[in-house]
């Protein structure tokens, strides 16, 4: 028995160093891996309503640029260097679908057990309010890189949370400004929103826009259907009783879809003038059953308004999305691309100053503080909000089906700076357009 | 045309599609006792079955005749029937008939997430469009307003589909057979009815109406992930205002509803959504059990 016991301990002290050993084997090669390889948590929305529209395209837009980058050298300097500071980018796509509480927890998951170097994600703005404060709170370095409640850093101040894209105001300012530039007639104005945060604060701002822009407009019924309704057919007679000379509408996916189809064969796209603050990403879905002349915004410089300005990061980027997917790219590609480039600038920059380490949060954050990069929608700029939300330039065009290239194309696009439609720091979106939009510089 | 009439156009349109998506939820309640959960998902794979078999049609030489592609929309209700209506009643919940109520309602809910990833695992996330058969009548003007003509077949169609199942459970031996088995199975069985097909075929009528529902709605929307939620929720609230399991109180049910929002958007648009449930709130205070509440036979 003793004998048997001596050697159980043998076996166990045997067991136990091969163990020890193992275990020091796999953190050194844990080490040695984390090092060459820089992990982002992408977070968006893969199932639901937003999917088709927003979710999908973005994340398809964000694997193509992945696997670009970690191949190396196919886009133009400063983005030709591979991965991130030659790092490779290992990405770990999260549904966005669940609402805030299930993405508090996903973010959770994502930090503490996935160990993400930084979290990229998130199209609802339910969930922008959400996280940050968790992101705070674990001292994780996040990008926030569609949403559009401007409330984010209006109302919060965050020390590891960026917004890599303007916040949605600047849409509705520069409908306005586009309506009183071509000399749109627009004596009335109604309006056809969603009824929750982003259809109320669109048109909101649109209201207080037209009132600055275009102060004679008469504000006529505006409209608060439920998110996902479908049936428009009441609304539309309404809009029509109202002959308002000009319809303003912020629904999307297949809202906005079904409200296209219903409202083109019952003539409003002709008696009104029809302005979209975010309907460029429905043109690839509708095709030739998109009227003729409806105005269009894609919160920046997005889609088929970014195509005319041309460039060699753009041309590349659409030609491969194109060529992966059979579809031109919308504004939600766009703003993964501007998100995951402007991070990538920010690990370079961090990599430079620390001797070429990989980048802590830390880091990351005080990098990406103030940063300004080139993107396909143009110059992104982190000025608001201390530095942590982003300006950018926006593009208002009409639609115009080309027959030859049996096409949906965009003309009579106008370009404003981003100072021109977004506010200066310090002052709320809706405060700034009543207050006149002082300090606004258009070109 | 004045506001009223507008009103009443308007709310004709909606309360007649509201009876189409709600009428065989109330039929199945009505015969089978069952509260499905799983009508809005019947309905959606009607939307999704449609828009796609009339995409094949049109691809494949439909032009020559567009009016075709209205009895493909009826085949593809009918075959979603065929196919999902034995498979979900026979397969599944005739082993729950005699549970607790809520015990069906929570199979019925897993039927309906079940069904929800069944349609991206089919179709996957991308939209779909059928728009040709909303547009193929053309426009009906009315004073200053036009009316696509499709929105009156619709109502054409929700007469037809209440009067069909209202003649044939009053005015059939099949129908008359299917109320002695709503009034008392035992004693039905005991005359020979063999009540198992009974309920199939009622559940398949069911399920044939959830599907005609959303083959109705296809052509006027983009038929994308998420369109059965909303639905159920107003199929809901229709046949709780009538009476559970009443047709005739489905049919007033979507009426009001219908009449109640559209005067609603037109004069006081912030309340569009509230009415709905205001006039089922206010039809419960007077009558709690709806509009048409089933009578139930005493039994001593």
């Amino acid at each position: 028995m003793k004998i048997n016991y001596l050697r159980a301990g043998a076996r166990f002290k045997l067991t136990r160093s091969a163990g020890l050993f193992a275990l020091a084997a796999s953190i050194i090669s844990g080490t040695a891996a984390a090092e060459e390889t820089f992990k982002v948590g992408v977070v968006t929305f893969l199932s639901g309503g937003a999917a088709e529209s927003f979710g999908v395209p973005a994340m398809n837009g964000g694997k193509m640029l992945i696997k670009m980058l970690n191949e190396g050298g196919k886009l133009p300097a400063p983005y030709d260097q591979k991965g991130f500071g030659g790092l490779t980018i290992e990405a770990i796509e999260v549904d966005e679908a669940g609402g805030a509480t299930k993405q508090v927890q996903e973010f959770r998951n994502l930090v503490q057990r996935e160990e993400v170097d930084t979290v990229l994600g998130y199209v609802s703005s339910g969930d922008c309010l959400a996280i940050p404060p968790v992101a705070d709170e674990l001292k994780a370095f996040t990008i926030l890189y569609d949403c559009g409640t401007p409330r984010v850093f209006e109302e919060g101040e965050y020390e590891y949370v960026f917004r890599t894209a303007s916040h949605a105001a600047m849409d509705n300012i520069s409908l306005a400004k586009y309506l009183k530039s071509r000399g749109i007639k627009a004596d009335s104005y109604a309006g056809i929103n969603q009824d929750y945060a982003w259809g109320q604060d669109s048109w909101a701002d649109f209201s207080a826009a037209m009132e600055q822009y275009l102060p004679d407009a008469e504000q006529k019924t505006s409209l608060f259907p439920k998110i996902y309704a479908g049936q428009y057919g009441t609304e539309i007679s309404a809009l029509m009783r109202e002959r308002a000379d000009v319809v303003h509408s912020s629904l999307w996916g297949g809202d906005l879809q079904a409200l296209v189809l219903q409202a083109g064969p019952r003539g409003l796209f002709k008696k009104s003038q029809v302005v979209l603050a975010a309907g460029d990403h429905v043109i690839p879905q509708l095709g030739k059953k998109m009227p003729d002349g409806v105005i269009i915004g894609a919160r920046g410089v997005n889609g088929l308004a970014a195509k005319p300005n041309g460039g060699e990061l753009l041309e590349t980027l659409w030609a491969a999305y194109e060529e992966e997917y059979g579809t031109f790219p919308v504004q939600a590609p766009f703003r993964m691309w501007q998100a995951m480039l402007g991070l990538k600038m920010a690990v370079e920059k961090a990599m430079a100053e620390n001797g070429g380490k990989k980048p802590n949060d830390e880091e990351l954050a005080a990098a990406m503080t103030g940063l300004e990069w080139e993107a396909p929608s143009g110059t992104i700029r982190m000025t608001l909000g201390k530095g942590h939300q982003a300006i950018q330039p926006n593009a208002i065009g009409r639609t115009q089906w080309d027959a030859e290239k049996n096409a949906m194309t965009l003309v009579d696009i106008e370009y404003y700076s981003a100072e021109c439609v977004n506010p200066p720091d310090g002052i709320a979106a809706v405060e700034w357009i009543k207050q006149g939009l002082p300090g606004a510089v258009c070109e | 045309m004045d506001l009223l009439a507008v009103i009443l156009v308007d709310g004709l349109i909606y309360g007649a599609w509201l009876f189409i998506v709600s009428v065989g939820l109330t039929l199945t309640f009505g015969v089978l006792n069952i509260l499905n959960m799983a009508h809005g998902g019947l309905y959606a794979i009607g939307a999704y079955t449609t828009a796609t078999a009339v995409g094949i049609y049109f691809a494949n030489g439909g032009d020559a005749f567009p009016l075709g592609s209205y009895a493909v929309m009826v085949f593809s209700a009918l075959l979603v029937a065929v196919v999902l209506g034995p498979l979900l009643e026979r397969g599944l919940l005739r082993h729950f008939y005699d549970r607790d109520h809520v015990v069906i309602v929570l199979v019925t809910y897993g039927i309906f997430l079940i069904l929800e990833d069944v349609m991206k695992l089919i179709w996957g996330v991308t939209p779909l469009f059928v728009s040709e058969p909303y547009s193929l009548l053309g426009n009906v003007e009315m004073g200053p307003l036009f009316y696509v003509t499709y929105d009156f077949l619709v109502i054409g169609v929700a007469i037809f589909a209440g009067l069909a199942v209202w003649y044939v459970l009053n005015r059939t031996r099949q129908g008359k057979v299917v109320l002695a088995v709503i009034h008392d199975r035992e004693m039905s069985r005991t005359m020979g009815v063999n009540v198992n097909k009974v309920f199939m075929v009622s559940f398949m009528a069911g399920v044939f109406l959830a599907a005609l529902g959303g083959a109705l709605t296809a052509p006027m929307i983009s038929v994308s992930p998420g369109i059965s939620v909303n639905v159920i929720i107003l199929a809901f609230a229709v046949v709780i205002i009538g009476g559970l399991g009443s047709i005739e109180g489905a049919a007033i049910g979507a009426l009001f509803v219908g009449i109640a929002r559209a005067a609603s958007v037109h004069m006081l648009p912030a309340a569009e959504l509230f009415i709905i449930y205001l006039v089922m709130a206010a039809v419960l205070v007077f009558r709690p059990e709806g509009l048409f509440p089933k009578t139930e036979a005493r039994k001593i």
